[in-house]
């Protein structure tokens, strides 16, 4: 009984936890960047998925370049040594979009509807510029030992029938989420940048008399927001592969996240992220095996007890989202109402 | 009157028992739309076989066969209907070669051809839908129905002592009539599909659905998809959490670059391609060169397609369709000669002497059920990071 018990759990584990939990820190990565520009810039930047395929473009590139000069990391992936590559050259482009793009609506003092719409045009812009370097084909830059555990040594070692696997861009993903987020509280927190940045967020004409500078603080968004996109991109396509219209794609859900968790809410992007990732992958969840190792046997299920076909998990993640913007309209943790 | 009675008895003498005509044979592709970039070379395989029979001499009394070309735009039914109704009630076309696409090939027979009483054959309408419409006898096609390969690959399968499955496709109307097709198929073979889910492609995250096809459990996975899309994210999924080992390939998943990318833990793992090693493919590429036009995909079908109407007409005496129909799948299928690309002067010639042929064709025809070609697939295995040939059904 008690190794039914086990059985199931490391079957929820495998299947619902771990992905889960590796989803959710990327979608949160990603969120957070959405959420500071909404903050800081006050727009929401549709750009925000091609920023990330651009930074994570540029760690393939550099971590190809390593590779052919015989550089790894051993057992992590040699593109961890590529982000700060990546980071530079988002940040580089992010800034000179800033210049040539969103300054000048600034000055017009334009509603956000207007800098949405030009982000519009800039996702567009970013989408060619991918593909025109590195093309519309996956790309693949996994290197090191893919996996923590793998399902047969988890079942060799304990003796279950359920196996666990972790995959070592997992473990990455979910320990760098954490540093990351850590980090960026303690700097929008603790530093004089980052309270400027929070008070600038909160009220702009108070921030502006208190003797905030305006084009600095934007630009420590921009920075910032380089850096989140192009670590969650890149461990994204560690993770799964490069893509880039998978970046594309991957932008409703993280804006689902930021919505759901409150846009201007760093602490609500995050949850979001876990909310909308959980929330795929559960509701369409088939608990028939799960059930068959905890009921006796003669109860066991015929059907797959899965509530809804995993043709509906958008359908699930959207729900939440107009749930939330029916009940809360500022979302779980009070961020800005839209 | 000594001259005129000596070219008759010349006339009489070249042209044998039937009396020499200028035939037409229309031709209506999609020449715009979105499948413009294939039909060229489709028209000119078809073309191929026409002059080639027209050099000959030997058709019907020395018949030349004249191609009319019309645009079927693979996607605006009224539009081809209006040209179909313009090669037969205008150009007085004897057959017709097309069309292309499932939804105007359907338009065209139902609302032009059936009305007329005018053959077509398609060389490459593959929508399992067709195989069940009513035709009176005139609609035949030398591309298989998308369902046969469920039929092969649900064969496949049994050989591999595979007792249940868990099955995923990607969700558009290939994926969809594919999987419906290999589960019904599976199950008619005493099979079990324990779940049948769609995925959407390019989606960053397949966790749920890889979640949701390990809690059925199968023997293996059959993944009906395309493998630089979702089907790539479905394998990688479910053999990182150690869900499925084997998985079952149709022909959207098979390519050099999946098992390159997922590396050796494919291995052992099989599936379909169309394919073919009957020699009529290699002659007809030798053909397509020297006649300046790309063997692409469906060119040896509209060669096949435009020799199976001449080869029919040949059969039958006569020109026309109410009579070359009956004689389609006889010209196709054994007993009979074979006959390969190029040798469409020796089929005229054996069938005018009353002997039979089994047109083989580039592409390996044999028509069966509705006439519709059989298919020819090559069964695949991967090994050692490679696919690689098991044998040709």
């Amino acid at each position: 009984m008690m190794e039914n018990i086990l059985n199931a759990l490391v079957l929820l584990a495998n299947f619902l936890v771990v992905p889960g939990l590796a989803y959710g820190s990327q979608l949160a990565l990603g969120a957070l960047g959405v959420t500071l520009i909404y903050g800081i810039l006050r727009f929401s930047n549709f750009a925000h998925g091609e920023t990330m395929a651009f930074g994570t473009m540029a760690a393939i590139l550099a971590t190809w370049w390593f590779q052919s000069l015989g550089i790894s990391l051993g057992p992590l992936p040699t593109a961890l040594l590529a982000l700060p590559v990546g980071i530079l050259a988002a940040m580089v482009l992010v800034l000179t979009t800033d210049r040539l793009v969103y300054r000048f609506y600034r000055k017009q003092k334009s509603s956000p509807v207007i800098f949405l719409i030009a982000s519009l045009g800039v996702m567009f812009f970013y989408n060619g510029l991918v593909r025109f370097v590195i093309g519309p084909n996956d790309q693949i830059f996994t290197d090191g030992s893919r996996f923590i555990v793998t399902a047969r040594e988890f079942k060799k070692y304990t003796g279950l029938n359920e196996g666990l696997a972790i995959k070592t861009t997992q473990g990455i993903t979910v320990v760098a989420a954490v540093v990351i987020v850590a980090a960026l509280f303690w700097f929008l927190n603790k530093t004089r940048s980052g309270k400027s940045m929070r008070a600038y967020s909160d009220n702009e004409d108070l921030a502006l008399l208190s003797g905030i500078n305006p084009d600095r603080v934007v630009m420590i968004a921009w920075l910032l927001t380089a850096a989140l996109a192009t670590i969650a991109g890149t461990l994204y396509g560690l993770d799964k592969s490069f893509k880039p219209f998978t970046y594309l794609q991957i932008l409703l859900p993280i804006f689902a996240s930021a919505i759901v968790g409150g846009l201007g809410s760093p602490i609500g992007a995050i949850a979001g992220g876990f909310v909308i990732a959980f929330s795929e992958v559960t509701v369409t969840f088939a608990f028939k095996k799960f059930v068959t190792y905890l009921v006796p046997e003669a109860w066991a299920p015929d059907t797959l007890l899965q509530l809804l076909s995993t043709d509906y998990k958008f359908a699930v993640s959207f729900a939440i989202l107009v749930v939330v913007l029916l009940v809360k309209p500022t979302g779980l943790f009070s961020g800005k109402s839209l | 009157m000594k001259k005129m009675l000596l070219a008759l008895a010349a006339t009489t003498m070249l042209a044998g028992p039937a009396l020499a005509e200028d035939i037409k044979i229309g031709v209506i592709l999609g020449f715009t739309g979105p499948i413009e970039s294939l039909t060229p070379d489709m028209a000119a395989g078809g073309e191929l076989a026409m002059k080639e029979v027209s050099d000959s001499g030997a058709l019907l009394g020395g018949s030349k066969v004249m191609p009319v070309r019309a645009d079927g735009t693979c996607v605006d039914a009224a539009a081809a209907q209006a040209a179909a109704e313009r090669l037969i009630t205008s150009d007085k076309v004897n057959a017709i070669l097309g069309s292309d696409c499932s939804g105007v090939t359907t338009a065209i027979l139902q609302n032009v051809a059936m009305a007329n009483g005018i053959v077509m054959i398609s060389p490459s309408a593959t929508s399992p839908a067709l195989s069940d419409l009513e035709d009176n006898g005139l609609f035949f096609r030398t591309a298989p129905s998308d369902a046969r390969q469920g039929r092969v690959l649900a064969e496949v399968m049994k050989e591999n002592g595979v007792k249940s499955a868990a099955l995923t496709y990607t969700n558009n109307d290939y994926g969809k009539g594919l999987a419906e097709s290999i589960k019904a198929n599976v199950e008619s073979m005493g099979g079990k599909i324990t779940i049948s889910a769609a995925h959407e492609d390019g989606k960053g995250d397949y966790s749920a659905e890889v979640g949701a096809l390990a809690q059925a459990g199968g023997d293996v996975l059959i993944v009906a998809g395309y493998l630089d899309q979702g089907g790539k994210g479905i394998i990688q999924g479910a053999l990182d959490s150690g869900a499925f080992d084997t998985f079952v390939l149709p022909d959207g998943m098979i390519g050099e670059s999946l098992p390159a990318a997922i590396g050796s833990d494919l291995d052992g793992s099989y599936g379909l391609i169309p394919g073919t090693d009957s020699p009529g493919a290699a002659k007809f590429a030798d053909m397509a060169k020297a006649a300046g036009f790309k063997v692409g995909p469906y060119t040896g079908e509209s060669y096949d397609a435009a020799a199976l109407l001449m080869l029919a007409m040949q059969a039958a005496g006569s020109s026309e369709s109410s009579k070359l129909k009956d004689k389609v799948e006889m010209v196709a299928n054994a007993p009979g000669e074979k006959i390969f690309p190029g040798e469409l002067k020796k089929a005229l010639e054996i069938l005018s002497n009353g002997g039979d042929i089994d047109y083989v064709g580039a592409t390996a025809v044999e028509l069966i059920g509705a006439g519709e070609s059989s298919g020819n697939f090559r069964q695949i295995k991967v090994e050692g990071g490679k696919n690689t040939t098991v044998k040709y059904r």
